[in-house]
């Protein structure tokens, strides 16, 4: 009798563990082990538990290892205020004892929502105060203000301070709320990389021999006939032909990356395209509008995120991947309100006019912001596909997108006014942030 | 008899062991070590400063162009104490056997004066001492350091007109040859 109790009891202990082992090692679903829901930054690859815990062993280093894995290069370009670096030096060793500034963990403790605020932030709001108590001696504006107001107010962020730093308000100041509208660069990054012999190709060329299934209508035929990828001498083999020479029913990001790089990378950056990152233990499978905490239509629930979500396959209209795609799945009041804002409204009005498309905002314009590098003939324009870029926190949009036509002290109060963003700039800033007038009177 | 030999036995062996630790310790003394580090260090930054940034004069060349918010300007370059900085960040990167900062007592940037009592006794010493150098032993934390400060002086007009025409400065007298601050070199005992 005993023998089958122990029998029983290593087998129910064997099934647990293996249950488990299963549920961590083989499979995406990992919410057993989850110690508490992540943040609104990391919620869709929280399943990826090694891409942060690179190692069982090692404590803050390591996590700290992963964070600037993701985030380095983006704090470098922001010309982060408070880089780590600032505070390794023995003589910061009190001011440690009180915020280990070293570790971003420290202000961005992951798995603690009931704690974490907007922008991921787990300390209390007023921790400028530990470093920076006696500031009302050296700026006489400053003497009332509450230190929770610091990064709250369209003033300071505790990273990426470039359009609020006080040299650039004052070389900004007293500008006219609507400036000149930016006659933006049109990206070009892809046409780079044609071939020198390229043809402009036509229904002939389209070359499907080696698709397996003959479903090639003439819609899509037509499509692609009449898209950009048949102007530049990209036929049917150019995009569903593999590297091993096999045909792909369903290219993926990676075969637009073999022309798109910068725009594929970018894409995996922000909240459309992480879960495709390769910067990931291992890729996830793509974003969902149903599983995210945000509002979308019915219709768009079911979308997974790739490439052609957007860039409607075959056609890769890019009217239609600026507002359309966008307003087909985001249903949240800002997204709602765009087709009646002023911007909104000039877009409709003049989308399909090639000539001054450049000047209209879609939402692309803002949320996907045309990247300038290098001068002349060397000069190379993307479109950065991380919707997040400029996102968090807002006054990143300033200098990226605001200023193209729009005054510094405007932007700074649109992008203060909740109310504004809300029904998507519809109406002049009913907030005033003081923040110019106080740089001008300290130069007098 | 027995006693006498456990007493001999024990004694040599508590000879033995305690002569373990008489040995002179190898190496520099920290004073020569910092001493070496700061000899490198004003030489680039005297450098940077008459060869690069004196030359190029505040408006810069078409090429490069030194300015204090350098990262937002093109061609912008940083001026002689941002450079001193850069470095001395980026040495953190490579090493914790050493750190240096910049600091004064009349510094533009409030987060540069000095923060500990050692740093502020030093640098109160160079100003005091022309020529002299300050050594000591601070903790902090729960660590020691060896901890020299050495003279930051006025080598050029650029450092005098910046420093005493800049709207933080809190001291606009400055000339050239007067020590405007202190480098601060620890290194960890």
């Amino acid at each position: 009798m005993k023998y089958w109790i122990w029998v029983a009891w290593l087998a129910v202990v064997v099934s647990i563990f293996s249950y488990y082992s299963w549920r961590l090692f083989a499979t995406e679903e990992k919410s057993d082990f989850l110690i508490g829901e992540t943040s609104y930054g990391h919620y869709q690859i929280e399943m990826s538990c090694d891409s942060c815990h690179t190692s069982a062993f090692g404590g803050t280093e390591v996590l700290q290892d992963a964070c600037e894995n993701c985030h380095a290069a983006d704090l470098e370009m922001a010309h982060d205020s408070h880089p780590t670096k600032k505070f390794t030096d023995p003589r910061n060793a009190d001011r440690l004892e009180v915020v280990d500034a070293r570790y971003c963990v420290s202000c961005h403790t992951e798995h603690q929502h009931e704690q974490t605020r907007e922008m991921g932030v787990t300390l209390p709001d007023d921790y400028c105060y530990h470093c920076h108590e006696d500031i009302a001696e050296d700026r006489e504006s400053h003497k009332d203000l509450p230190f929770d107001s610091c990064a709250s107010a369209g003033c300071h962020n505790f990273h990426d301070n470039r359009a609020l730093y006080e040299n650039f308000l004052i070389d900004n100041a007293n500008q006219p709320w609507l400036l000149e509208i930016a006659n933006l660069e049109v990206p070009n990054a892809a046409n780079k990389t044609i071939k020198e012999n390229a043809v402009s190709l036509g229904l002939a060329d389209a070359d499907f021999t080696k698709a397996k299934k003959v479903n090639v209508t003439e819609t899509v035929l037509n499509d692609w006939a009449h898209s950009s990828h048949a102007a530049a001498g990209v036929n049917c083999m150019g995009c569903h032909q593999g590297e091993d020479k096999e045909w792909i029913e369903k290219p993926g990001h990676e075969q637009c990356g073999s022309c798109h790089a910068n725009e594929v990378q970018t894409f995996t950056e922000g909240k459309h395209g992480m879960r495709l990152s390769t910067v990931l233990s291992k890729p996830l499978k793509p974003m969902s509008p149903s599983e995210s905490h945000m509002k979308f239509t019915e219709t768009g629930q079911q979308s997974h995120q790739n490439c052609v979500a957007c860039h409607q396959s075959h056609t890769f209209d890019r009217v239609f991947a600026a507002t359309e795609a966008c307003l087909d799945c985001h249903a949240d009041e800002h997204s709602l309100a765009f087709l009646d804002s002023p911007h909104g409204q000039l877009w409709q009005a003049n989308k399909s006019d090639k000539e001054t498309a450049a000047e209209q905002v879609s939402c692309a314009t803002c949320h996907m912001p045309r990247m300038v590098k290098g001068k002349g003939e060397k000069q190379i324009v993307s479109v950065n596909h991380n919707q997040n870029f400029n996102l968090k926190p807002n006054e990143k949009m300033i200098r990226s997108v605001c200023m193209d036509c729009h005054g510094l002290g405007f932007a700074i109060n649109a992008i203060a006014d909740e109310a504004l963003i809300k029904n998507n700039f519809n109406g002049q800033p009913g907030v005033e942030i003081e923040s110019i007038d106080w740089a001008l009177k300290r130069e007098e | 008899m027995k006693l006498v030999q456990t007493l001999i036995i024990s004694a040599s062996l508590a000879l033995l062991l305690s002569s373990c630790g008489e040995e002179k310790a190898g190496g520099i003394e920290p004073s020569v070590y910092t001493d070496s580090l700061f000899a490198v260090m004003k030489a680039d930054r005297t450098n940077y400063t008459k060869l690069i940034v004196a030359r190029l004069g505040p408006k810069g060349a078409d090429a490069i162009y030194p300015v204090e918010h350098w990262k937002d300007v093109e061609n912008g370059a940083p001026l002689p104490a941002q450079m001193f900085r850069a470095g001395s960040e980026a040495v953190r990167d490579l090493t914790d056997k050493f750190t240096y900062t910049l600091q004064s007592e009349w510094p533009i940037n409030k987060q540069n004066a000095p923060s500990t009592p050692m740093e502020e006794e030093g640098l109160k010493f160079i100003a005091a001492n022309p020529g002299e150098n300050f050594y000591g032993t601070e903790k902090l934390g729960d660590k020691s350091y060896f901890t020299a400060v050495y003279p930051d002086v006025a080598v050029a007009e650029a450092c005098v007109s910046c420093h005493n025409d800049h709207k933080d400065t809190p001291r606009s007298d400055f000339k050239i040859g007067d020590v405007m601050g202190g480098v601060v070199i620890r290194v960890p005992l």
